[in-house]
């Protein structure tokens, strides 16, 4: 079964990192108040999550704090029933 | 009254917190009318200082130029102070119309609607045209105000890494069962100074039935071989669907903004973009003097070449001394330094030897790419560029940055 975390940490790095970007980013990494995602292009990290896992993430879930790291991300989806 | 001890410390704790994140902003004072130098006081209560300013977006320098003042006075004269009223009431003179006809023309489009700046032509324009079954795809690093402007309008958002080709196709490509695609982007780009592929953004238009949008503010009546924009400039003068631009900058620089393209978009504009329905027009004195500015740049390009040269020659002593630039074409020229601190102690000593620039640093860039943003303007001497970049390399090499590597400057000062 695939990781979750890996799936999810290597859909943030292609989509968001720049090819020459020389920054390593974890499961820890804050992604939005560290400005790698910003709060406008969260969306597509939103939509992402909602298409491949086929879920509906209310906008109240959807909040910054949610999304800044993959780790939160991961509990999200867990209370979704996704592991 | 309900604003007490509590209200008070909240907005405090606020911006304290502003403060301690080091991007509390102070205004400094200028006393003197807009130009390649200024006069300054700063801290207030100090002596006023001559400065050689060099982060203006006075690119033709036509903000102080005395026809334009003059052809403000006559609009003060001949049309009065103010028209008390928004546009379709009672606010539309006939030289608000000359000026939509001369940008019309000058951009190269089919109509033109003057908003009260470019960052309400912003707000307004996605909101008034697009609906939930469309799709508005941006460059990550455009404008604050398009940013805005894409978060009142209804249609789903989505962006693409800055200047990414591949990764816009691929987002097109995600899209396409949209009713209307929408790419949204910046001409030149105002924190880097690199311009937007316009002619293969407009080839991947075609390819999938997407409008493009750009926002062109830094680049109207410089960029491109009549100073038209960037799409003059990438040959695509009739591709662009929607152009956003400003009077705030080259066009003389008091405020105003339009959106000029095609008919029936800015038509849509007239009868439902809130900032042109709800807010007042713009003043005749800034009215008539933008019809001189549009027709002094139309007649010569007598400033747009002399800001080139002062360009050139400013990209090229930055690099010949040894620093790191974000190369490009624009008179905006970036000064990497990398560190935040570094860019903030850089632009003090700037300030301190008379000239005048400002240090960028997170948020307003990415983390670890803090720089002095540059502007040139045709209004520079020679003699001031010389006297700004023998401050550069004397404050370079005080700080031992000169001929230095991106890696060798985030050894020494972090990143």
């Amino acid at each position: 079964m695939p990781d979750l975390k890996e799936d999810i940490l290597d859909y943030i790095k292609e989509e968001y990192l720049d090819e020459d970007e020389d920054v390593e980013i974890g499961y820890e990494t804050h992604l939005i108040s560290g400005g790698f995602v910003d709060s406008f292009s969260m969306v597509s990290l939103k939509r992402f999550l909602e298409t491949n896992y086929k879920i509906q993430i209310p906008d109240a879930k959807a909040s910054p704090e949610a999304f800044d790291t993959v780790n939160n991300i991961v509990k999200l989806l867990n209370e979704f029933g996704i592991q | 009254m309900a604003y007490g001890k509590i209200e008070r410390d909240l907005f405090k704790t606020e911006l304290n917190s502003i403060k301690k994140a080091g991007i509390f902003k102070e205004e400094r004072i200028i006393h003197t009318p807009q130009n390649s130098k200024i006069g300054v006081v700063f801290p207030q209560g100090s002596a006023q200082k001559e400065l050689i300013n060099m982060c203006s977006n006075n690119y033709l320098g036509l903000s102080s130029h005395p026809d334009v003042v003059q052809a403000a006075h006559r609009g003060l004269d001949s049309r009065g102070y103010g028209l008390s009223s928004v546009r379709f009431i009672c606010g539309t003179q006939d030289i608000h119309k000359q000026l939509e006809d001369k940008l019309t023309r000058f951009l190269g489009t089919e109509d033109t609607i003057l908003f009260p700046s470019c960052l309400d032509a912003n707000a307004g324009v996605f909101e008034a045209l697009l609906s939930d079954d469309d799709v508005m795809i941006a460059d990550r690093l455009v404008h604050a105000s398009i940013v805005d402007g894409m978060r009142l309008a209804k249609a789903q958002t989505d962006t693409f890494k800055h200047s990414d080709m591949n990764h816009l196709e691929k987002k097109l490509r995600l899209h396409r069962d949209k009713r209307l695609k929408v790419i949204i982007t910046d001409g030149a780009f105002s924190m880097d100074g690199d311009l937007a592929k316009l002619d293969r953004i407009s080839r991947l238009a075609e390819a999938y039935q997407a409008l493009v949008f750009v926002d062109d503010s830094h680049a109207t009546g410089f960029i491109g071989k009549n100073g038209r924009g960037t799409h003059e400039y990438f040959k695509v003068v009739g591709k662009i669907d929607i152009i956003t631009t400003t009077l705030g900058k080259a066009l003389g620089g008091a405020s105003g903004g339009c959106v000029s393209g095609r008919r029936e978009i800015v038509e849509i504009c007239r009868q439902k973009a809130r900032p042109y329905l709800f807010s007042n027009t713009i003043a005749p004195v800034i009215v008539y003097a933008a019809n001189q500015v549009m027709d002094m740049i139309s007649k010569t390009s007598e400033a747009k070449d002399r800001l080139q040269k002062n360009t050139e020659f400013w990209r090229k002593g930055l690099l010949e001394a040894g620093f790191i630039i974000k190369e490009g074409q624009t008179p905006i020229v970036p000064v990497m330094l990398f560190n935040a601190g570094l860019s903030q102690d850089f632009a003090t000593e700037l300030y301190n030897q008379g000239i005048y620039a400002i240090g960028f640093f997170f948020p307003v860039v990415p983390r670890g790419q803090a720089r002095i943003r540059t502007q040139l303007s045709a209004s520079h001497q020679m003699t001031d560029l010389e006297r700004a970049l023998d401050a550069f390399v004397r404050i370079g090499k005080k700080f031992d940055i000169l001929f230095k590597s991106k890696q060798e400057i985030i050894e020494k000062y972090g990143n």
